[in-house]
């Protein structure tokens, strides 16, 4: 299997035409990672195994959805009744869009632990963070498709939001719907982005994103850099191929989430409302706005920040913001030590009040804005949740560039 | 292991959802769609009390029949009323819309999904909570959906409850509201233990047609998850014997 020797038969006919051995060695046989990956390192492998679920679920959805408004409700009735085993291709990808965000989500925070994203990482944070965004306009398409109350209404609310921009917002919001209303058209273009072009665009940034990854080479716990330390074969001490170690681990990590996966699909389908909304059991209505409508828990902590600020466009901006922050993350964070168990107290604690933020938002945005809880109105809950949110980054800009951070001693090796 | 998950559930994201709506409280239907015996008296009351006006368009008499345990021939004699429809039909009926809305103000909705967009306590609530109120066209209210334009079609068997009214204070005015409905003893056929009895079934055919699959569903998965477990616990025998050489 090594470079140097031609393999003959089959695989050799091969290889003297197409880099197959080649590819192997690079991306998986001797790929090499390092040793001490934790529980947190099995969401980059269950976010592919998750891409591959959504897409072939989509793949025989389409073969019995009707992408057009009068048909759109009752052909998802249809797969749910009439087509054999369409429920369980149905809930498998409503389930999955879910754990799709779970997964990414502890991936993201993954990063922000070990310090993932800081150099010679970049690229491939940016990489990551554009799946992000292509995973969340991918969501939100395929929410309008089973034309439910709140596929309609959620959609309606959010292409709004276009409509403040100044001078351009109205036009470019009835481009986006191609119509005055969330209509047929929408409906139909949607679903176009949702099955081909996004889809599309998710692969090519998945595979841009471990081909980063393979080229710089995986951070770990210790944010230690193993390639400084090679054997005489030039591999790193510290690094194993990742097949066979990883592919095994990965494999339990890949049942493992498939357990709880399956206890989702099988018995709480709508996870009480947070992953299939109640009110889309009833067919879209354009003439009767729900009460109360809320985005699917993914995006609600987007939605507080947008409920927090008063103002319509304020709002929007900081919504906004509050992705494209993250694309600057690894030029805010001036630190040196990558992972949390060598930095200084100030960051584990802020961290700590950022991802508390991060759910607490998150729950908000599920609420009425004039709930009260302990005391404060969803809003108010909100608004200091925004202002942690924000003020991680604030503060890590602050507490590295000026150099206030007490980091521990980085060891030479990674630890067990 | 269901009850338990469900349970958890509902402790994890209790205080969203549901909202009654109107006053009064909500009752519990204990719904339970394995209850066979249940679901068929439900099906046979729905096509009797309900499918005058509404529909259940998205559910097949055949699934009704297999899932039921009903045979074929006992769902075309005693649950198809119209000549015109086979075993293989939805649930519809031959109520024009525009004329329904004329006599009611409002259109009867299709049911078939209706237990699941309210929940099952919701329908079994609303089924126990009309009242008399002879300022409504049709004589009577419901406490649960203010103001619902529809007639007590199990009047004659619950009889008409009447409301219990009280002083309701709100924003520093009080005013009387209905709080409860009270049926008198021997207005209807049926005592309130067997209403009680009936309006569950009801209900409990209702959620059932809103997703006929989840008995199956619910069966299913005990055999899936048994076979991930087995699968990844080799799963990990796997990794323990190759990780034995690392460190």
């Amino acid at each position: 299997m090594s470079n140097g020797t031609r393999s003959n038969g089959l695989l050799g006919w091969i290889d003297a035409r197409f880099p197959l051995t080649k590819m192997w060695n690079e991306h998986v046989g001797e790929y090499y990672a390092p040793r001490n990956f934790n529980f947190w390192y099995f969401f980059g492998s269950l976010a592919l195994l998750v891409l591959v679920i959504q897409i072939v679920s989509g793949i025989w959805l389409t073969m019995n959805y009707k992408p057009a408004a009068e048909m759109a409700f009752s052909s998802v009735e249809y797969i749910m009744r009439d087509v054999q085993w369409g429920w369980l291709i149905r809930y498998i990808h409503s389930t999955g869009a879910s754990a799709f965000f779970v997964v990414v989500y502890l991936h993201m925070f993954r990063a922000l632990l070990y310090g993932s994203y800081q150099k010679p990482r970049e690229l491939l944070w940016i990489f990551g963070m554009l799946i992000y965004l292509v995973l969340m306009a991918e969501a939100f398409m395929g929410y309008l498709l089973p034309w439910g109350q709140m596929s309609y209404w959620g959609a309606q609310v959010i292409i709004s939001l276009f409509g403040a921009i100044p001078g351009v917002g109205e036009d470019l919001a009835l481009w986006i719907r191609g119509d005055y209303n969330i209509s047929d058209v929408t409906l139909n273009r949607f679903f176009a982005l949702h099955v081909i072009a996004l889809p599309l665009v998710l692969v090519f940034l998945v595979v841009a994103h471990i081909l980063a990854l393979h080229e710089v080479g995986s951070n770990n716990p210790d944010g230690v850099d193993i390639k400084k330390n090679k054997d005489s074969n030039g591999n790193p001490l510290d690094g194993i191929p990742f097949h066979p170690y990883y592919t095994v681990k990965d494999l339990f990590g890949a049942g493992c989430f498939l357990i709880v996966f399956a206890i989702v699909v099988f018995y709480l389908p709508e996870m009480g409302g947070l992953f299939l909304e109640k009110p889309n059991f009833a067919p879209a209505d354009p003439l009767k706005t729900p009460d109360h409508i809320a985005p699917v828990w993914y995006f609600t902590p987007f939605y507080a920040i947008l409920r927090a600020i008063p103002d319509k466009l304020g709002g929007v901006l900081a919504m906004g913001a509050a992705i494209v922050v993250l694309f600057f993350l690894p030029w805010i964070d001036r630190g040196r030590v990558r992972s949390i168990r060598y930095r200084g107290l100030a960051y584990k604690l802020a961290l700590a009040l950022f991802a508390i933020a991060f759910v607490v938002l998150g729950y908000m945005g599920l609420q009425t804005p004039s709930d009260v809880f302990v005391g404060l109105t969803a809003t108010r809950w909100s608004q200091i949740g925004t202002t942690i949110y924000f003020g991680f980054f604030v503060f890590l800009w602050i507490y590295t560039f000026f150099g206030l951070e007490k980091t521990k001693p980085v060891p030479e090796r990674v630890t067990e | 292991m269901r009850k338990i998950l469900i349970a958890l559930a509902f402790a994890l994201f209790s205080g969203q959802g549901m909202t009654a709506g109107g006053g009064g409280d909500v009752m519990s239907a204990d719904a339970d769609v394995t209850d066979t015996a249940s679901l068929q008296n439900g099906a046979k009351l729905f096509v009797n009390y309900c499918m005058g006006c509404h529909s259940m368009k998205y559910m097949r008499y055949s699934r009704l029949a297999d899932d039921l345990e009903i045979p074929e021939s006992v769902v075309e004699e005693q649950l198809i009323f119209s000549p015109t429809k086979k075993i293989g039909d939805t649930m519809t009926n031959a109520m024009p819309m525009e004329m329904s809305e004329k006599w009611f103000g409002a259109a009867p909705p299709d049911l078939s999904l209706t237990a699941r967009v309210r929940g099952a306590d919701w329908v079994y609530t609303y089924l126990n909570t009309f009242y008399r109120d002879e300022e409504r066209g049709l004589g009577v209210n419901n406490l649960t959906l203010a103001n619902a334009s529809m007639p007590h079609v199990l009047a004659r068997l619950q009889g008409v409850p009447e409301p219990v009214l009280e002083e309701v204070h709100s924003g520093g005015q009080s005013k009387l509201a209905v709080v409860s409905v009270d049926t008198p003893e021997g207005s209807g056929t049926l005592t309130e233990d067997e209403y009680h009895e009936l309006t569950r079934d009801i209900t409990n055919f209702m959620v059932y047609a809103a997703e006929p699959v989840q008995a199956e569903r619910e069966r299913l998965g005990v055999y899936v998850l048994l076979f991930l477990i087995v699968l990844t616990f080799i799963l990990y025998l796997l990794k323990r014997e190759y990780w034995k050489d690392v460190h």
